[in-house]
C-alpha cells in the first residue's frame, strides 16, 4: 500500500484530489508544525537572552566609545 | 497544431519554458554574487571569470553533445537496453534550431542548459582561491554537459532506466543536480587541497571570513528567486492522459481528459502544491539553520536553500508540514556533516556547497523513499514503485559513481599534469596580481598624464 494513496496512476483524474502521503494526519501535522514554530521563539529566545547578558559584561566604556566612533 | 487548443497548449508550453529561463539566469547571478563575496579582496576577479567563463563553456558543449547524451543514455546504454535513437537531439539536427514545426526544442534545451551551468557553478564556489580557472573549466564541461546529462538520463527522465527498475524519484532534483555536483565538488577538493592558512599546525580549522557577507547573502537570496524558475522548469505545464500517450508512444495508464502539471516522470502534481512546499521547506531550512548556526547570516541563508534542496525529491507530494520537517532535518544534517568532514578530513569547503548541495541532496533522497513508500513513479504500466532501497541505491550512483568518483579521478590526472592548482607564490599575492599590477600601471600612467596637464 503506498503511503500516499495510490498504487498506480491508472486513474481518472477528474476523481482524484489529495494525493499527499499519510492524509488524514493533518491535525497532527498542524500540532507539531505549531510545536516547531513555538519551540522556534522560545530557543531563540533563550539563546539571544544568553548573547545579550555576555555582550552586557564585555562592554566598557572605552569599547562603547569606539563603537560610537565607528558610527 | 490541429486546433485552437493545440495551439494555445504549444504557444504557452513555449513561452512557460522561455520564462523558466530567464528566471533561472538569477541563479547564476547569484552564485557570482555569493563566490565574489566570499572571496577575499585579492582573488575577486579570478573568482568572478573562473565561474563567469563557465556559461559558454557548458552551452556550447551543452549543445554539441550534452543534449543528445539526455535522450541517448536513457538505457545507461547496456543496463537497460542499448543506446536510444536520439537523433533528433544531435547538434546537426534540423530542429536544433529555428524551425517552424517545433516549438519546443529550444526553449526545452535551455532549461535544462540552465540546471547543467547550476552543476558546475555549485563546484565552483567550493574551489575559489587556489585552483587554476583552466582546471576548473575542464571540470565544469564534465559535471555540466556530461555527468550531470547522464545521471538525469538514468534517473530524471520519463524513460530512464533508474525510474523504470528502481522506482527512483526526484521530483526536483535533489540527488540529480545537487547530491552529484556536492560529490562532484567533494572528489575534486579531496586532491586540490585546502587554502594556505585554512588548517593550524595542529590540525584545527580557521574560519575565513566572506570580504563581504552583503554580498554572499543577497547572492543567496537571487539564487532562492532564480529557483522559483527551477521548479517551474522542472515540470511539464500542461498535458493529459492522451498528450502523454503521444509523447512516449506508450498507452499510459492514466485515464479520462483531465489537463494537469505533471514532474518530468509525467507524475501528475500542480504548481499550487509545490509553491506550498517551496515556500514552507525554505521556512524549516531557515528557521532550522539559524538555530543551529546561533544566528550565523551565511549558514542561514545557506540552510534556506538546504531546506529547498533536501524536500526536493519530493516536492511533487508532499504536504507543505512535511516539506518543512524535511527541509529542517536535511539542514541539521548538513550543517553537522560539514564541519565533522571538514575536521576529520581537512576539506576546506569554501562556501559549504558539498554540505548545502551534495548532503541535502544525497539525505532529500533518501528520506523520500520513505515517505513515498509504493507511490508510483509513472503513469505508464511496468515501472518499479518508489521505495527506500531504490532512492538509497539512487543516491549512491547521483553523489558517489556519477559524482565524487569522476571527479576525484580527472583531479588526480590534472593534478599530476601540474595544472590543477595555482603556485603557491600566486594564491599567497593573490590571484588576481596580474590584473592589478595591470590596474594600478594605468591609473599611476593617466595620473602622470593629467598632472603634466596641470604645469
Amino acid at each position: 500500500m503506498s503511503t500516499m494513496g495510490l498504487d498506480s496512476w491508472a486513474v481518472d483524474l477528474k476523481d482524484v484530489g489529495t494525493v499527499y502521503p499519510f492524509a488524514g494526519s493533518e491535525v497532527l501535522m498542524v500540532i507539531i508544525c505549531l510545536v516547531f514554530w513555538l519551540g522556534f521563539h522560545v530557543y531563540q529566545l533563550k539563546a539571544e537572552n544568553a548573547q545579550w547578558d555576555d555582550s552586557s559584561h564585555d562592554a566598557d566604556d572605552a569599547s562603547a566609545s569606539d563603537s560610537i566612533d565607528r558610527y | 497544431m490541429g486546433n485552437n487548443l493545440d495551439a494555445l497548449t504549444t504557444i504557452f508550453t513555449e513561452f512557460y519554458y522561455w520564462v523558466t529561463v530567464v528566471f533561472m539566469f538569477l541563479i547564476h547571478a547569484g552564485f557570482l554574487m555569493y563566490e565574489v563575496g566570499a572571496s577575499r579582496r585579492r582573488n575577486h576577479m579570478h573568482t568572478l571569470m573562473k565561474n563567469a567563463m563557465l556559461i559558454p563553456l557548458v552551452t556550447v558543449t551543452w549543445f554539441l553533445f550534452g543534449w543528445w547524451i539526455y535522450f541517448a543514455f536513457i538505457n545507461g546504454p547496456g543496463i537497460n537496453g542499448g543506446l536510444a535513437d536520439a537523433g533528433f537531439a544531435a547538434p546537426f539536427a534540423d530542429i536544433m534550431g529555428v524551425n517552424l514545426q517545433d516549438h519546443i526544442s529550444g526553449v526545452f534545451w535551455a532549461a535544462f542548459l540552465l540546471f547543467s551551468w547550476t552543476a558546475a557553478s555549485i563546484v565552483s564556489g567550493s574551489v575559489i582561491e587556489r585552483i587554476r580557472s583552466g582546471a576548473f573549466w575542464i571540470h565544469a564541461v564534465l559535471i555540466g554537459s556530461v555527468f550531470w546529462t547522464i545521471d538525469a538520463a538514468w534517473g530524471w527522465s520519463a524513460s530512464g532506466w533508474m525510474v523504470q527498475l528502481l522506482g527512483y524519484h526526484d521530483a526536483y532534483a535533489s540527488g540529480v543536480i545537487h547530491a552529484i555536483a556536492g560529490g562532484y565538488a567533494l572528489g575534486v577538493l579531496v586532491v586540490l587541497g585546502p587554502r594556505l592558512g585554512k588548517f593550524a599546525a595542529d590540525g584545527t580549522p580557521r574560519d575565513i571570513p566572506p570580504h563581504n557577507p552583503w554580498m554572499v547573502v543577497l547572492g543567496l537570496f537571487m539564487i532562492y528567486t532564480g529557483f522559483w524558475g527551477f521548479y517551474a522548469a522542472c515540470n511539464v505545464p500542461i498535458i493529459n492522459a492522451a498528450g502523454i500517450g503521444g509523447l512516449m508512444g506508450v498507452t499510459p495508464e492514466l485515464v479520462g481528459e483531465t489537463f494537469t502539471a505533471t514532474t518530468i516522470y509525467l507524475t501528475p502534481t500542480t504548481l499550487s502544491g509545490i509553491t506550498f512546499n517551496f515556500l514552507m521547506s525554505l521556512s524549516g531550512g531557515l528557521m532550522v539553520a539559524y538555530l543551529i548556526s546561533k544566528g550565523d547570516a551565511f549558514w542561514t541563508f545557506s540552510g534556506g536553500l538546504a531546506g529547498i534542496i533536501t524536500a526536493s525529491a519530493g516536492n511533487d507530494l508532499y504536504h507543505p508540514i512535511q516539506a518543512m520537517i524535511i527541509g529542517g532535518i536535511g539542514v541539521a544534517i548538513a550543517y553537522k556533516m560539514h564541519f565533522w568532514v571538514e575536521r576529520r578530513f581537512k576539506i576546506d569547503d569554501a562556501v559549504g556547497a558539498v554540505a548545502v548541495h551534495g548532503y541535502a541532496g544525497f539525505v532529500g533522497v533518501v528520506i523520500c523513499g520513505f515517505m513515498l513508500w509504493g507511490a508510483p513513479s509513472s503513469p505508464l504500466p511496468g515501472y518499479a514503485t518508489i521505495n527506500p532501497i531504490g532512492q538509497f541505491i539512487g543516491a549512491v550512483i547521483m553523489f558517489g559513481v556519477l559524482g565524487f568518483l569522476p571527479a576525484w579521478i580527472v583531479s588526480k590526472i590534472l593534478d599530476k599534469a601540474g595544472i590543477l592548482r595555482v603556485p603557491q607564490r600566486a594564491e599567497l599575492q593573490g590571484l588576481d596580481y596580474h590584473d592589478e599590477a595591470a590596474y594600478n600601471a594605468a591609473v599611476a600612467d593617466v595620473q602622470a598624464a593629467e598632472k603634466a596637464a596641470l604645469k
